[in-house]
């Protein structure tokens, strides 16, 4: 266990709201391994930002400890964020917003460039460096910014819903153009949504959590091959599956 | 007709339309010169006097720019001290309201006896009368970021100085020049009460003169001249707001039917 990339363990928190005492998370754990694609599925406001924003180190948890590579988080900096709402810089064009990570840790931004292109080139993205985030469409704008998500070169990337607010057929064409992207890449992704399906297109692992409180109701390793079809038994088997679990949890 | 062609020509024509009523009310109501001069009488004043004005009108636009450059440069400051300082916002920023309650008027004579005729007074009073829309403005574009972008920035390991320079300060430039235009034109009123109360040159200086000897035409024309210069200024700082701010996606007028 001490191998993997991030430990999640006895996570616990509450905050306050309007004087009332919520409890968020309740002694969650799990472990990702480097290189793997696990999401995370629950029930609408269960906490699941709150969880990544303990996980990269925006708030702090009551109780638990968060490791990434074995060392101790939070530590702001070590885990590449896309929070779930557009957070593009309207005043940079396409290229300025996608080496955002690397001007602010200072690294060569001519070096960042070139890379950047070339990302462009080989993701769809070709002729619209220069373009700024207003011209683009929504599905253009989520690719951006899953591409400056790559390019902060951090070890594990934490997805909030990227692909919540687009049309469903903008939807199904970026979760084929992220699997592309990812198994080039290869980086250890964590995702957030509460669409079953996606969970089970994209990833290996699949971590079901539970209404608020939030704790970990199951651990569900999906060996299917990719590309995977949505259509096929097994799939819609799983999705009915996890459907049942979130309706139980859920209870509405 | 032509939407671009209406916006130009629609003000234009209407100003001719209030010109020409003017001129034929004046000349049919046969109405004197020192009471009310027509249009044309202005209009000559203005070009047999275009030395004087433009001499009069350089002090004054010399005025009224170092005052909105001072003015602008501590309200912009003081608009990212008091959103950096809790402290200083719950100390400061009812004061800076409360000061706005005063009018400038009752303040240019008391910088007269400080400060003397020269420069400094009008400039203080147009530097004090246009800081205030940068305060709020500015105060306001800061808060613009959502914490969601602020979050981002923070998730990379961002300074405060990197998310001020590469987030709040780009986020907060429209409303820093829409606070600078209206600025502009309240600069324009500061420098010319501050030449009214005391001052041995300038447009104001002129118009009390002129007004003195009963040259209403001569009135006329450096008001003219001052409206020339104020609208000069905020051409410039439009097309300086256009290279700028030129990432803003362009509004579409909506018209209502």
């Amino acid at each position: 266990m001490s191998s993997s990339l991030l430990q999640v363990h006895d996570l616990s928190k509450h905050y306050r709201q309007r004087g009332i005492n919520v409890h968020v998370l309740d002694r969650l754990s799990f472990a990702l391994e480097g290189g793997t694609w696990t999401t995370i599925l629950g029930p609408s406001g269960c906490g699941k930002t709150t969880l990544l924003k303990i996980l990269v180190g925006l708030e702090r948890a009551d109780s638990g400890t968060v490791l990434v590579d074995g060392a101790q988080v939070p530590q702001l900096g070590s885990i590449a964020y896309l929070p779930q709402h557009d957070t593009l810089l309207p005043w940079r064009d396409a290229l300025g917003n996608a080496i955002l990570a690397s001007e602010i840790d200072g690294r060569s931004l001519k070096e960042a460039k070139r890379e950047a292109i070339e990302l462009f080139e080989h993701f769809g993205l070709g002729g619209f460096e220069f373009v700024y985030p207003h011209q683009l469409s929504g599905g253009m704008r989520q690719r951006l910014a899953l591409i400056r998500t790559f390019l902060a070169h951090r070890p594990i990337l934490l997805l909030d819903e990227p692909l919540g607010a687009l049309d469903p057929l903008t939807r199904a064409t970026l979760q084929t153009w992220l699997l592309e992207v990812w198994s080039e890449l290869r980086k250890t992704v964590l995702l957030v949504t509460h669409d079953a399906e996606e969970a089970l297109l994209l990833s290996d692992r699949v971590l079901v959590l539970s209404e608020r409180p939030a704790s970990l109701q199951r651990d569900q390793a999906v060996e299917l091959p990719r590309p995977r079809d949505r259509g096929s038994a097994d799939l819609v088997a799983r999705k009915t599956a996890l459907l049942d679990l979130l309706l139980v949890s859920g209870g509405a | 007709m032509n939407g671009r062609l209406t916006r130009i020509l629609a003000p234009i024509v209407l100003l001719l339309l209030l010109l020409a009523a003017w001129e034929l009310g004046v000349r049919g109501f046969n109405v004197r010169a020192f009471i009310l001069p027509a249009p044309s009488r202005i209009a000559l004043a203005f070009i047999s006097n275009i030395q004087l004005l433009g001499w009069h009108g350089v002090v004054t636009l010399l005025e009224i720019v170092v005052g909105l450059l001072l003015g602008a440069i501590g309200g912009i400051l003081l608009a990212i001290s008091v959103f950096y300082s809790p402290l200083l916002d719950k100390a400061l920023y009812p004061l800076i309201i409360s000061s706005q309650m005063i009018p400038v008027f009752a303040i240019a004579p008391i910088l007269i006896v400080w400060m003397g005729y020269g420069l400094w007074p009008k400039v203080t009073v147009a530097a004090l009368i246009s800081f205030f829309p940068l305060v709020v403005n500015v105060s306001d574009g800061l808060r613009e970021p959502t914490e969601e972008s602020v979050d981002l920035f923070r998730s990379l390991g961002a300074t405060r100085g990197q998310i001020f320079r590469k987030l709040r300060w780009p986020a907060c430039l429209p409303t820093l020049f829409s606070g600078l235009k209206v600025s502009a034109t309240l600069a324009v009123v500061g420098a010319t009460i501050g030449e009214w109360v005391g001052a041995h040159q300038g447009l104001g200086y002129l118009m009390l003169q002129s007004n003195a000897r009963l040259r209403m035409d001569l009135v006329f024309a450096a008001i003219l001249m001052l409206a020339i210069l104020g609208l000069s200024l905020f051409g410039l700082l439009r097309i300086i707001e256009r290279r700028v701010v030129h990432w803003r996606a362009p509004r579409k007028d909506v018209q209502e039917v």
